[in-house]
């Protein structure tokens, strides 16, 4: 019964953007010691590579939740634009 | 007035195609004025995503006759608390009552929502869908319109129903900036499974559902619980959980609820089930002490949006749909008086403090502070408390019983602190007084 989060969001649909809607400072998450948007995040939207000291942002899986909106300050938050995103259908 | 020159105009606007939303703006058509429903998603519900039922009493203010054809799941007939244990037992109650089986209903957002709307276009509102609004526009401190990726369309009044995340109440400061502690996230899988399985493994007859919430558990003490809802011919878990908690305690939303799944009490419910959608979103649980300032001049803010959420009751479909009404009605009251600045919006809020819904969070307004505060005894300590009781009560293995009992109630007090036991009935006491007086 248990899934990856990749099998999760496999099951939704998305109209997918051109451009990314959530724009964090990377310049902030070199000091930042928590990363906390690579925990909190139910899409699994932000992971941190270590070697390449970089935050690599899959903005397409987004639930549009807020979720790193709220725990993180340093995110620049929009919503997908027009018609554009997650689709639930049986929520 | 220079509004009334302007191109686009409308008597009225309405962000956000939720319940709320929905709610104010056919109030609205039905006054006789000219409202929008602007909605960001391809159609209403599909952003949409719930813990939780329908009530019916607010389903019926705003849709008399909304059990002929609205899109229903399950009516609610048995509502279940379970404490989940540590391991892997289990405590229940259940309340089932024949006489009060149409209170709440279970609906599928995407279904609901949609409905909502078509019977509001039947009334005259006007739907715009995929129309995301990217400001409000303010002129001479008053909001006259908004801007969206087409055109800027302008109201005498704008409803903002923009959900949880409210980028508009933001834009116009009207509310504080979300804390991690006044926010749960939640999130859900619905699982697909025969209806007779579903009726078989949940004791009910044909269109009653279960309403379950579970404490304990995977929450370890956290401010967080867990659901079980049935819909026709699936079934949705999950569970909300603060994000101040994941955060502190580094845990991802996603194997939190695959925790809760393994856990005997929940996994024998959904056994052999099929994943059919994933979801995610934010529930406002700051309650009174959070909420924004409702009204401003040109505007209101209702549901989510207001951060309209009972938490302990887990309404929140309810407040939205009769606060969207209320706005609907303070919108229709400002047209008589030619009037839409605050002097005349500010009905709205004596609307909402007249009725249940203000009353109802003010009654509950230090709940949800003094759990969180003591989430690791209400929803960690006691609910394991009770489990083990109910195993010792239970358990014939032919030793006496008194040394078992005596054993529990010394555990009882020496595992946990004078000043935390007494910390603890302080808060209960406090809280029952605080509901009561």
């Amino acid at each position: 019964m248990k899934k990856k989060i990749e099998d999760k969001l496999y099951t939704l649909k998305y109209k997918t953007d051109e451009a990314g809607h959530l724009t964090p400072d990377l310049s902030k998450c070199l000091q930042c010691q928590e990363k906390t948007c690579t925990i909190i995040c139910p899409a699994n939207v932000y992971c941190y590579n270590e070697t390449e000291k970089k935050l690599t942002v899959s903005y397409e899986k987004c639930l549009e939740c807020g979720a790193c909106r709220i725990a993180c300050e340093h995110i620049d938050w929009k919503y997908p634009k027009s018609g554009k995103g997650v689709i639930f259908k049986k929520s | 007035m220079t509004e009334n020159n302007k191109q686009n105009k409308v008597d009225v606007i309405v962000v956000g195609a939720g319940p709320a939303g929905v709610s104010a703006a056919i109030t609205v058509a039905r006054g006789g004025k000219k409202v929008v429903l602007v909605e960001r998603g391809t159609f209403a519900g599909s952003k949409n995503m719930y813990g939780g039922v329908i009530y019916s009493h607010a389903a019926k203010e705003i849709f008399p006759d909304f059990e002929q054809s609205a899109p229903i799941e399950r009516f609610v007939e048995r509502h279940s608390y379970v404490l989940l244990s540590d391991g892997e037992d289990s405590t229940e109650i259940s309340y089932r009552n024949p006489q009060n089986e149409k209170s709440s209903f279970v609906a599928i957002r995407a279904d609901w929502d949609r409905w909502c709307v078509e019977q509001a276009v039947k009334e005259g509102v006007y739907f715009a869908p995929q129309t995301l609004v990217n400001n409000l526009i303010v002129e001479k401190g008053k909001v006259v319109g908004i801007t969206t990726d087409i055109e800027d369309y302008y109201a005498d009044i704008v409803i903002i129903a923009d959900g949880v995340n409210s980028l508009l109440a933001k834009q116009l400061g009207l509310r504080e900036k979300m804390k991690p502690g006044n926010v749960v996230l939640g999130v859900k899988e619905v699982i697909k499974l025969p209806r007779e399985t579903i009726e078989k493994r949940f004791a009910l007859q044909e269109n009653q559902g279960a309403a379950i919430e579970l404490v304990g558990g995977p929450f370890a003490g956290m401010f967080g619980l867990g659901f079980i809802y049935t819909n026709k011919s699936s079934v949705a878990v999950g569970l909300g959980v603060s994000l101040e908690d994941l955060k502190n305690k580094k845990l991802k939303p996603y194997e939190l609820l695959d925790t809760l799944k393994s856990h005997p009490y929940v996994s024998k419910l959904i056994e052999g089930g099929e994943l059919s959608e994933y979801s995610a979103h934010l529930i406002p649980e700051g309650g009174y002490n959070s909420m924004p300032a409702l009204y401003t001049d040109g505007a209101m803010i209702a549901g989510d949006a207001a951060m309209l959420v009972n938490n302990v009751h887990f309404e929140g479909t309810n407040f939205a749909m009769i606060s969207g009404k209320y706005a609907g009605e303070t919108a229709l009251e400002a047209f008589e008086n030619n009037d839409f600045t605050s002097n005349s919006l500010c009905l709205y809020k004596k609307k909402l403090l007249n009725s249940f819904i203000l009353k109802d969070l003010i009654t509950y307004k230090d709940v949800v502070p003094s759990l969180t505060k003591r989430s690791a005894s209400f929803l960690g300590y006691y609910p394991s408390r009770i489990n083990e009781f109910f195993n010792i009560f239970t358990t014939t293995d032919g030793q006496p019983k008194k040394e078992k009992f005596r054993k529990f109630a010394k555990y009882f007090f020496t595992k946990r602190s004078l000043s935390e036991l007494f910390s603890d009935g302080f808060t209960a006491i406090k809280l029952i007084f605080g509901i009561l007086k």
